[in-house]
């Protein structure tokens, strides 16, 4: 009434403004992993959802799995749940009743799910996306065969490729991802999975404990990254290794079946490290054509090994690979020997001898002149 | 013949701090046994006064524990001989890790768990990543904190089975704020400690690559014994270089230089990812240790018996120059591959050292040589003394988090 006359009440208007953002705010995803059926993902979510419940939040099931294991049956016993709806014969996660009902928090089982034509989002994840945009906390799972990215990996190891799919750029936005391990033998038990494939049992452990792998190595890199943000908003430039990174060092004077071999334990080294793999060399315009031929030959090598291949720039190589390897957070460092005999004797200079002597925390792996057969 | 029972069967919990849910998870696996008609039992668990943990653990049978007086207070460690009495087909012992109050029969918890598998209980325990030996001086880099509670990494590798138990560390600082993990004067402290953070962060990253490695090294380990050859998997895959590869051979050599933990350790870390065997040497003028200063003569025991305990054999060479006595001892046993310590800088030790680098460099040239070179942030050179006790007789101080 009066309203045009007084002016407005910034505490008033602070409030509101919070109370917008609020409303406005993106509601916060938790994704568990799990890298195949039975491992426990469901149980997982709807136990964290009964735990939060029981802490006050407001807390709603927006779908689960069909024919649920009774420990899942039964926390699902003491949760409210929005009733999956049906489409062309089909159940579909009831977002518009969600969305009116508005909790803080909704499960949602199985990401990867397709939704029948005629749904208003073909995939489930995009309906948990529209949840998310609305400002409802989603808590959801996800198999490691389901995430697109994934897919052609998992298919190498089964032969088989499921025809539903998550983007990785949608679960990279999740606040937080959990992984649920387990044994591969409760996977075979509890996901009834216990129609033997073409090759038996045995097999299909195997296969389970390669998937159980990658979903661990999966995780560990989305953490990594994590990591990586923490230590740059913190400012500290340099990244130590809790991931093992090896830098193969390639320096003129080597030649070309040294290097190979080099690089081809660097490659085998990170393999077995699950590690990343770099090789560097200093870029210098004034090489001699035989130099620059056996350069080009050795990059070429090392991209097909699967290295990411970085000429560097500076006056000194030890000091242009030493601060590389500090930016990269390297934690081995490949060398080739010296070549010519003799020289060790003067080598208060050698460049080798400098790198030993700068690599503080670093390891230097001196390789021989010759591959070892 | 003598009837010997199989031995038992061992599976760890592995997670990165407490908190996390190791020991809820071991009482979870004891409950479902339970319902199978297992007769299992508790040796040991640490409730930490978790309201959901001790829940957890009722209606399980648990072996009264062991008290064990010490310097005028009782300490309660797990009673390994009335375990054995009882013989349970499965036994829950928690924090693997553990060291027992001095005067209790074996060391560590770890040695009282490999009596029970001797014996052919399982055993299900629980385990943080810090505590495996060759991660140590991973951990102190970038948590600042040196662990003393260890774990030689072979109890893990026999293991049959290493689950990892996940939290993401919001979830787990939320919790220690809750005062689920700890009391709140111990949880205030706790967050300015090991639980920042970042160093949660990373500590989770090492253990779901250490769990990585164990599954991976536990299908390796499988194929190599299969007598069938390895599953064909379809085409495009990496093609495996292991086959081809001649294996790798460690060789460390040892020093009374207080870093040669850390090298010892780092050569044990590659020789398991390279899954190759490990050596440890020491070189000496003399057929024995006598003519070194008595300090010297120490370390060296000291290092080499570290060496022994996380399984590198050793020995005590003789010859008058250290560099060529290695590398013809490496030659001789096909090493490919020498670790040396970095010379420290500054001193006489450095310019001997130095050039034992590269004498080592100039005659091996049919091998690899890794030089190592620790960090010296944290000027570890005293803590790693304290560290290498071969019987550490610290008081167990478990219920407060390593800081």
């Amino acid at each position: 009434m009066s309203g045009q006359f007084t002016r407005p009440d910034p505490d008033r208007l602070l409030r509101q403004v919070e109370a917008e953002e609020e409303h406005q705010r993106r509601g916060r995803l938790k994704v568990f992993l799990g890298y195949a059926g039975g491992v426990g993902k469901s149980f997982r979510m709807l136990d964290e959802g009964r735990r939060r419940r029981e802490r006050g939040e407001d807390v709603v099931v927006g779908a689960v799995q069909p024919n649920p294991p009774p420990e899942v049956e039964a926390l699902l016993r003491s949760m409210e749940i929005i009733p999956l709806r049906t489409v062309a014969g089909m159940p579909v996660m009831n977002v518009e009743a969600i969305l009116s009902r508005h909790p803080q928090v909704c499960l949602v089982d199985s990401l990867a799910y397709d939704n029948p034509p005629g749904s208003a989002n073909p995939k489930r994840w995009q309906d948990a996306e529209q949840l998310l945009e609305a400002g409802i906390s989603v808590i959801a799972t996800v198999n490691l065969q389901y995430i697109e990215e994934q897919q052609e990996k998992v298919e190498r190891i089964t032969g088989k490729r499921v025809a539903e799919a998550v983007p990785q750029s949608f679960l990279s936005t999740a606040h937080e991802i959990e992984v649920v391990d387990a044994p591969p033998e409760m996977a075979l038990q509890r996901s009834g999975d216990a129609a033997p494939s073409r090759e038996g049992s045995g097999t299909r452990e195997h296969q389970l404990s390669e998937l159980r792998e990658i979903a661990l190595l999966l995780a560990a890199e989305i953490v990594d990254h994590q990591l990586e943000g923490y230590l740059r908003r913190q400012g500290i430039e340099q990244l130590w290794g809790v991931h093992e990174r090896i830098l193969v060092w390639i320096t003129p004077h080597l030649n070309v079946t040294a290097a190979v071999a080099m690089i081809a334990s660097g490659r085998r080294n990170a393999e077995r490290f699950h590690g990343e793999f770099y090789v560097a060399y200093l870029d210098q315009p004034d090489l001699a054509p035989t130099e620059r031929a056996a350069l080009d030959e050795i990059r070429g090598y090392a991209r097909d090994a699967g290295a990411h291949v970085e000429g560097l720039d500076g006056e000194d190589e030890v000091d242009a690979v030493m601060d590389f390897a500090r930016a990269h957070g390297i934690t081995q460092i490949f060398a080739g020997h010296t070549t010519q005999e003799g020289l060790w004797e003067h080598v208060l200079g050698s460049p080798l001898d400098r790198l030993i002597r700068a690599a503080e925390g670093i390891d230097v792996r001196v390789f021989p002149q010759s591959p070892r057969q | 013949m003598t009837e010997q029972s199989p031995r038992g069967r061992l599976k760890i919990y592995l997670g990165y701090a407490a908190g996390v849910g190791k020991t809820f998870m071991m009482l979870d696996d004891a409950h479902k046994l339970k319902q199978l008609g297992v007769d299992v039992v508790i040796g040991y668990f640490e409730p930490h006064a978790r309201k959901d943990t001790i829940t957890k653990a009722e209606g399980l049978e648990a072996v009264p524990r062991h008290q064990v007086p010490y310097r005028g207070a009782t300490f309660e460690e797990m009673d390994t001989a009335a375990v054995l009495r009882r013989h349970p087909r499965v036994c829950l012992v928690d924090e693997l890790a553990h060291t027992n109050v001095p005067g209790s029969e074996r060391a560590k918890r770890w040695e009282d768990v490999q009596v029970l598998l001797d014996a052919g209980i399982d055993v299900v325990t629980t385990l943080n990543v810090q505590h495996l030996e060759s991660l140590n001086d991973q951990v102190r880099d970038f948590s600042g904190v040196r662990v003393r509670e260890t774990l030689p990494d072979w109890v893990v590798k026999q293991a049959d089975e290493v689950v990892m138990v996940d939290l993401p560390p919001e979830a787990l600082l939320n919790r220690l704020r809750r005062g689920a993990v700890y009391s709140s004067e111990k949880a205030s402290q706790a967050l300015q400690n090991f639980f920042k953070e970042s160093t949660l962060v990373a500590l989770r990253e090492l253990t779901l690559r250490q769990a990585a490695h164990e599954v991976d090294s536990r299908q390796a380990a499988q194929e190599k014994t299969e007598s069938s050859p390895p599953v064909p998997v379809a085409q495009g895959t990496v093609p495996s270089l292991s086959a081809s590869e001649k294996p790798d051979r460690i060789l460390i050599h040892v020093t009374a230089d207080p870093a040669t933990a850390a090298l010892v350790r780092r050569g044990r870390r590659v020789a398991d990812f390279l899954r190759a065997e490990c050596f440890a040497v020491f070189i000496s003028k003399d057929p024995d240790l006598r003519s070194l200063l008595p300090a010297e003569g120490e370390a060296v025991e000291r290092h080499l018996n570290f060496a022994r305990n996380l399984r590198i054999e050793t020995r005590l060479l003789q010859g008058k120059e250290v560099a060529s006595t290695l590398v013809d001892f490496a030659r001789l046993h096909g090493i490919t591959q020498i670790f040396l310590l970095r010379p420290q800088r500054g001193g006489w030790s450095r310019v001997i050292g130095r050039n034992l680098v590269q004498q080592v460099v100039r005659l091996a040239r049919d091998m690899q040589v890794t030089i190592v070179a620790e960090h010296r942030r944290y000027g570890m050179r005293d803590q790693t003394l304290n560290k290498m006790p071969q019987h550490p007789r610290s008081i167990p101080d478990r219920h407060t988090p390593p800081a």
